[in-house]
């Protein structure tokens, strides 16, 4: 009888079991893993490329006419020089507002309305299949619905209508997010609260509201980044304007209109400008995401 | 099938008769117990067999799921817990609960006690309500010079002494605990079993376990539940309940015997 149950390492299988934990640089998987490595990278390298690029342009393009008279001055007439885009810059600021103030209390409140109210409904699932038909519409024909609807009703074009067009487009994006993220909000959280004897009402809005929050704003940032781009829905609704606004009720200039307006023009100050937009229209949504960022951090 | 020695005292919660369904699977049938006031009573018994289902039944918790019936009755000081004039609401302010996975709030220890007074508006000293409450689950010399900080930043078997501090916090009349140490080692376990001990002294505590040792150290009360396969399921019940000592020492049916001394079967 041995003295000890356990074999020694001399022994020879396991030696054959030690030899295969060593590496082997020429076998066929960690040849594939190094293959797929660089893929990755690669590719990770190509998706980057683009945004550099665009940022590349425009600061090239538009960075010489950084300063201040761009948002204290109004767009030059052809032939001049100087100028800037002050009233297109509010007016940006007022049309998506607008859009925001609409679209952001509606998407989160209907969010809320089909993931904890009326979650597992055929409600639910028809008001979610309509909100992905909504996202998949072209914006220039949201841009017409929101003429007929607004412009043609009111007489006018107007920021309003602008406003109610970015909403229109924002709203798909903010119920899709806000709905993924309050389905994110682990059930022990609301069981937790219902346990303590709150109402639906209270636990939504202590515990299951808070806890979503980050995903939350991140949607929103997303939404409100793809309103202060959008120009073809504006064409229609917010037109142009070459002063100052007056109010919510008239046409108005924005951003992204006056660098399609600009940009075509063979005009070299007025490109530079619409270069220039594009430069703080990029800007802007950095800074709001960056911003909400940190809110969320903080907290 | 429940022995002579039940508990005589006047119970807090009972159920009759109770059937309770999810959709048309009949989950668990005839339920009948009384459970006395500032006791521990402990449910024991297979996987399946429904402890969670009728624990979760005597503070509506339940009627969060859509498919959930109950037949017969469900009574807390012999009132009706199901009669159309209760608030579920209100009764789980009555009837406390604690989970098996403890589940702070991502708030920080204090809010996390202060969460359940604040729904009701309370009107006392809250900063003295959260120390009471944290001493009374044990925790507060631990956690005192911590109170903004996460609830989640605790060890698991703090996080389940912080459970129950917010459920002690309500000033609740009954807690309700579903394998409330599951997740935690032995010293944490025993903490809270020491706990209970105090607990009772005020409250009336419902405990459902998969450990033997627990319920026979820690409980008053026992019922073992089995489950059989029926034509509507496999449906669970009350096998036996009886005084602790009884179901462990000298039970009157051959399955509790055989599960509490571990052979199953
Ligand atoms: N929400 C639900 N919907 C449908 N059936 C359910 C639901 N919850 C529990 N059940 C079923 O009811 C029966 C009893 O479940 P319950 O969770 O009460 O058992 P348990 O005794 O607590 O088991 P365990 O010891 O594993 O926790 C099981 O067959 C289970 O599948
Ligand atoms: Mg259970």
């Amino acid at each position: 009888m041995n003295s000890t149950p356990f074999s020694t390492p001399e022994d020879s299988s396991s030696q054959g079991l030690i030899n295969r934990l060593k590496r082997q640089p020429s076998s066929p998987r960690t040849l594939f893993n190094s293959v797929m490595t660089i893929i990755v990278f690669v590719c990770a390298a190509i998706a980057i490329v683009p945004l550099v690029a665009v940022l590349w342009y425009v600061l090239e393009k538009g960075g010489s006419r950084l300063s201040l008279d761009l948002f204290t001055q109004l767009p030059p007439p052809p032939n001049t020089v100087g100028g800037g885009f002050g009233n297109a810059f509010i007016g940006t600021l007022m049309t998506v507002g607008i859009g925001s103030a609409i679209a952001i209390p509606c998407g989160i409140l209907a969010a809320i309305f089909l993931s904890e109210f009326a979650a597992g409904t055929r409600l639910a699932s028809w008001i979610g299949f309509l909100t992905n038909v909504l996202s998949g519409v072209p914006s220039i024909v949201v841009g017409v619905f929101a003429y007929s609807l607004v412009v043609l009703t009111t007489g006018s074009f107007s920021a309003i209508a602008g406003g109610f067009a970015l909403a229109v487009l924002m709203l798909p994006i903010i119920v899709r997010t806000a709905t993924e993220s309050l389905a994110l909000v682990p059930q022990e959280a609301r069981q937790a609260a219902v346990g303590l004897g709150a109402t639906r009402f209270q636990t939504v809005a202590r515990v299951v509201l808070p806890a979503a929050l980050p995903p939350i704003l991140t949607g929103v940032m997303l939404a409100v980044a793809r309103a202060s781009g959008e120009t073809a829905p504006l064409i229609f609704t917010a037109l142009f304007n070459n002063f100052w606004p007056k109010g919510v009720s008239e046409p108005i200039a924005t951003l992204s209109v006056l660098v399609f307006n600009f940009a075509t023009t063979p005009y070299k100050n007025q490109q530079e400008l619409a270069a220039a937009g594009s430069l703080i229209l990029v800007l802007m949504v950095t800074i709001a995401s960056i911003g909400s960022r940190l809110i969320v951090k903080r907290k | 099938m429940v022995s002579s020695s039940r508990p005589q005292i006047q119970p807090i919660l009972s159920s009759k008769d109770a059937n309770i369904y999810y959709g048309n699977f009949l989950a668990v049938r005839d339920v009948t117990i009384d459970i006395p006031k500032n006791s521990i009573t402990a449910f024991i018994g297979p996987s399946g067999c429904g402890k969670s289902t009728v624990l979760r039944c005597f503070n509506r918790l339940n009627d969060l799921i859509k498919t959930f019936k109950m037949r017969g009755s469900m009574n807390y000081h012999g009132q009706d817990l199901y009669s159309p004039e209760i608030d579920p609401v209100a009764v789980r302010r009555q009837i406390g609960m604690v989970f098996q996975k403890p589940n702070p709030f991502p708030k920080s220890i204090y809010d996390n006690i202060a969460f359940g007074p604040r729904l009701v508006k309370y009107k006392g000293n809250m900063d003295e309500l959260v120390e009471r409450s944290l001493r009374g689950s044990a925790l507060w010399d631990e956690v005192k010079d911590k109170l903004k900080e996460s609830g989640l930043a605790l060890s698991g078997g703090q996080q389940q002494r912080l459970c129950i501090a917010r459920a002690i916090a309500m000033q609740p009349d009954v807690i309700l605990m579903d394998e409330p140490c599951s997740a935690l080692d032995p010293i944490s376990t025993l903490k809270i079993e020491d706990l209970f001990q105090e607990l009772k002294e005020k409250y009336t505590i419902v405990i459902v376990t998969h450990n033997m040792q627990q319920a026979s150290r820690a409980s008053d009360y026992t019922a073992f539940f089995n489950v059989e396969q029926t034509d509507r399921g496999r449906t669970g019940h009350i096998v036996e309940y009886d005084r602790t000592e009884v179901i462990f020492q000298n039970p009157q049916q051959q399955a509790t015997q055989s599960y509490v001394s571990g052979r199953f079967g």
